[in-house]
């Protein structure tokens, strides 16, 4: 349990590198920048390993504690997110594709609505802006959560309860979020196309709802379901794996917590975008 | 008495004790120390004397930095999650509680029991409910800690701590900052603790309590040791406390030092 910890904070002493003082020469500073990224980088991938681990290990441990805790974890990540992401997902759909059909109806082209759709809202834009509004409400809350948490000497009071402190603390939150950005992702997707189509059918574009959705559903194909599905379920789990580090990784003070919850959505976001990379490359492959 | 059960539930061989926030700076050197099934102790120190990380080294929450500690006869080197069982015999008491903020009185005690016997709140009611009565917590079960004072919080905390029945309960200056009729309450409840209480199906429970205030732990019956210098020193029962003259010991009973101005 401790050492579960220990052994993923270690690999990220990053102590030592920030409080030296700052090299003379640009490339040294350079060096330093990035022995700092790889050394962050090592522990936030022990971290969600132990984490993975813990969960697969765990999975028949303390059900009747650790499955209400979940719940209450899906519900802070998802269901009170919804009216949000409602708001949201209409202000995708005018934006986006309120502009896109009004400027491929301009040149004709509104035979490629369907493609550019399901390249634009449901590969890329829907499932970042999804993972970034979480990030950004439930992953903040997460650093400031733990870290206090830490400051109160709870994680010793539960390792003094025979109780691992990533099982109860962090495995509800990672799963909890997962569910929550798969979810969202979802709605925000059926709510923007569906209310991309009125922005357009207001601008009085040529384009029946049974055509409009005709071409979404046929540039669509079974591998767009099980990647966006991987792709969320991926965010979900490197934001909420990401912001529990940073909160548990040391007690904090209360004038550390707005660095270390910048730092986290900062790494959040990076992570994001690598993951994202990683899935372009993935639908270029396949 | 079987042999099994004369063998020292908590033994120290030249330990030492690193501290909780940074392994490497070491609090007490050379600790041997054997306790027996059924025994108090009371050990005094100082402020920053290493109480607590001497308790969290008994718990087996972390290794000592050299030597040997074994509780129940194991290795705490080698306690890990195939032997939890060892280590939910022992209850810790934090100094000032450490009880979960965000969940009521209630749920912090039923917590232990709901997760190591995977319980749902309605089947550990019942248990919770006689400890808490016990402990005169009933009127403020729903209630979270930060909304009660530090005399019920420590109460609190000793209630999440024998809601498994423990078999060793160690107890981070469990005595500091109470109110008379508190102090008075937690003497006695030890006591019956340590003598065998219905609670724990009147079996005697080893209890191990630090304290920087040694005058009301006054009791013939109880060992005394004393942390200072980075040592620990086993100083016996009351009566050769009070006949000891180092003036750490005199200055934890707040017997006034000769001075010279």
């Amino acid at each position: 349990m401790r050492e579960n910890l220990a052994k993923a904070f270690a690999l990220t002493d990053t102590q030592l590198f920030r409080r030296a003082p700052l090299p003379k020469s640009y490339t040294d500073v350079l060096g330093r920048k990035l022995f700092l990224f790889l050394l962050t980088l090592q522990g936030l991938v022990a971290f969600a390993l132990i984490t993975l681990g813990v969960i697969l290990r765990k999975s028949r441990v303390a059900r009747n504690v650790i499955r209400p805790r979940i719940r209450q974890e899906i519900a802070r990540a998802g269901v009170a997110l919804l009216p949000m992401f409602l708001f949201v997902a209409l202000a995708l759909g005018f934006l986006v594709i309120g502009q896109t059909v009004s400027a491929l109806a301009r040149v004709g082209a509104t035979g490629y609505l369907g493609s550019t759709m399901v390249i634009v809202v449901v590969r890329e834009l829907g499932p970042l802006l999804a993972a970034m509004l979480v990030l950004a409400r439930i992953g903040t809350a997460h650093v400031i959560e733990l870290g206090t948490a830490r400051a109160l000497g709870e994680v010793e009071a539960l390792e003094a309860l025979g109780i691992d402190p990533v099982h109860y603390l962090i495995v509800p939150r990672v799963i909890g979020m997962a569910v929550g950005v798969f979810a969202l992702t979802v709605y925000l997707i059926i709510v923007a196309l569906a209310s991309g189509y009125l922005f357009a059918f207001l601008q009085d574009a040529p384009l029946t709802p049974g055509d409009y959705f005709k071409q979404i559903a046929e540039a669509l194909n079974w591998l767009d379901f099980v990647l966006l599905a991987l792709k969320t379920i991926a965010f979900g789990f490197f934001i909420a794996s990401v912001t529990c580090y940073h909160g548990l990784a040391q007690p904090l003070r209360l004038e550390d917590v707005s660095r270390v919850a910048v730092r986290a959505v900062t790494q959040g976001v990076i992570v994001c975008v690598l993951i994202d990379a990683l899935f372009i490359l993935l639908y270029l492959v396949t | 008495m079987s042999e099994t059960e004369n063998t020292a539930v908590i033994e120290m061989r030249a330990v030492s004790i690193g501290a909780m926030r940074d392994i490497s700076f070491v609090v007490l050197e050379d600790v041997n120390w054997l306790v027996a099934p059924g025994e108090f102790w009371t050990v005094a120190g100082q402020q920053f004397s290493g109480k607590s990380d001497f308790l969290m080294l008994a718990a087996g929450l972390m290794a000592p930095v050299k030597g040997e500690c074994r509780l129940f006869g194991v290795d705490t080197r080698t306690f890990d999650e195939a032997k939890l069982a060892e280590r939910l015999h022992v209850g810790l008491v934090f100094a000032g509680g450490q009880l979960f903020n965000q969940l009521t009185i209630r749920e912090n005690v039923a917590l232990p029991l709901q997760y190591h016997h995977d319980l749902a709140p309605a089947a550990a009611a019942q248990a919770v409910a006689t400890l808490l009565e016990l402990l005169e917590l009933t009127p403020l079960a729903d209630i979270t800690p930060p909304n009660v004072s530090d005399n019920w919080r420590q109460r609190a905390a000793l209630a999440r701590a024998l809601i498994l029945k423990p078999k060793v309960l160690l107890l981070d200056n469990p005595l500091a900052g109470l109110g008379t009729r508190h102090l008075h309450w937690w003497l006695q409840f030890l006591d019956q603790l340590s003598h065998g209480h219905n609670w724990c199906d009147g079996r005697p429970m080893t209890v191990v309590a630090t304290t920087d205030d040694l005058r009301p732990w006054r009791n013939a019956k109880r060992k005394f040791a004393l942390l200072g210098d980075k040592k620990f020193f086993p100083l016996g029962s009351w009566n050769e406390i009070e006949s000891t003259n180092d003036p750490v010991v005199k200055e934890l009973l707040a017997v006034p030092l000769e001075t010279t101005i």
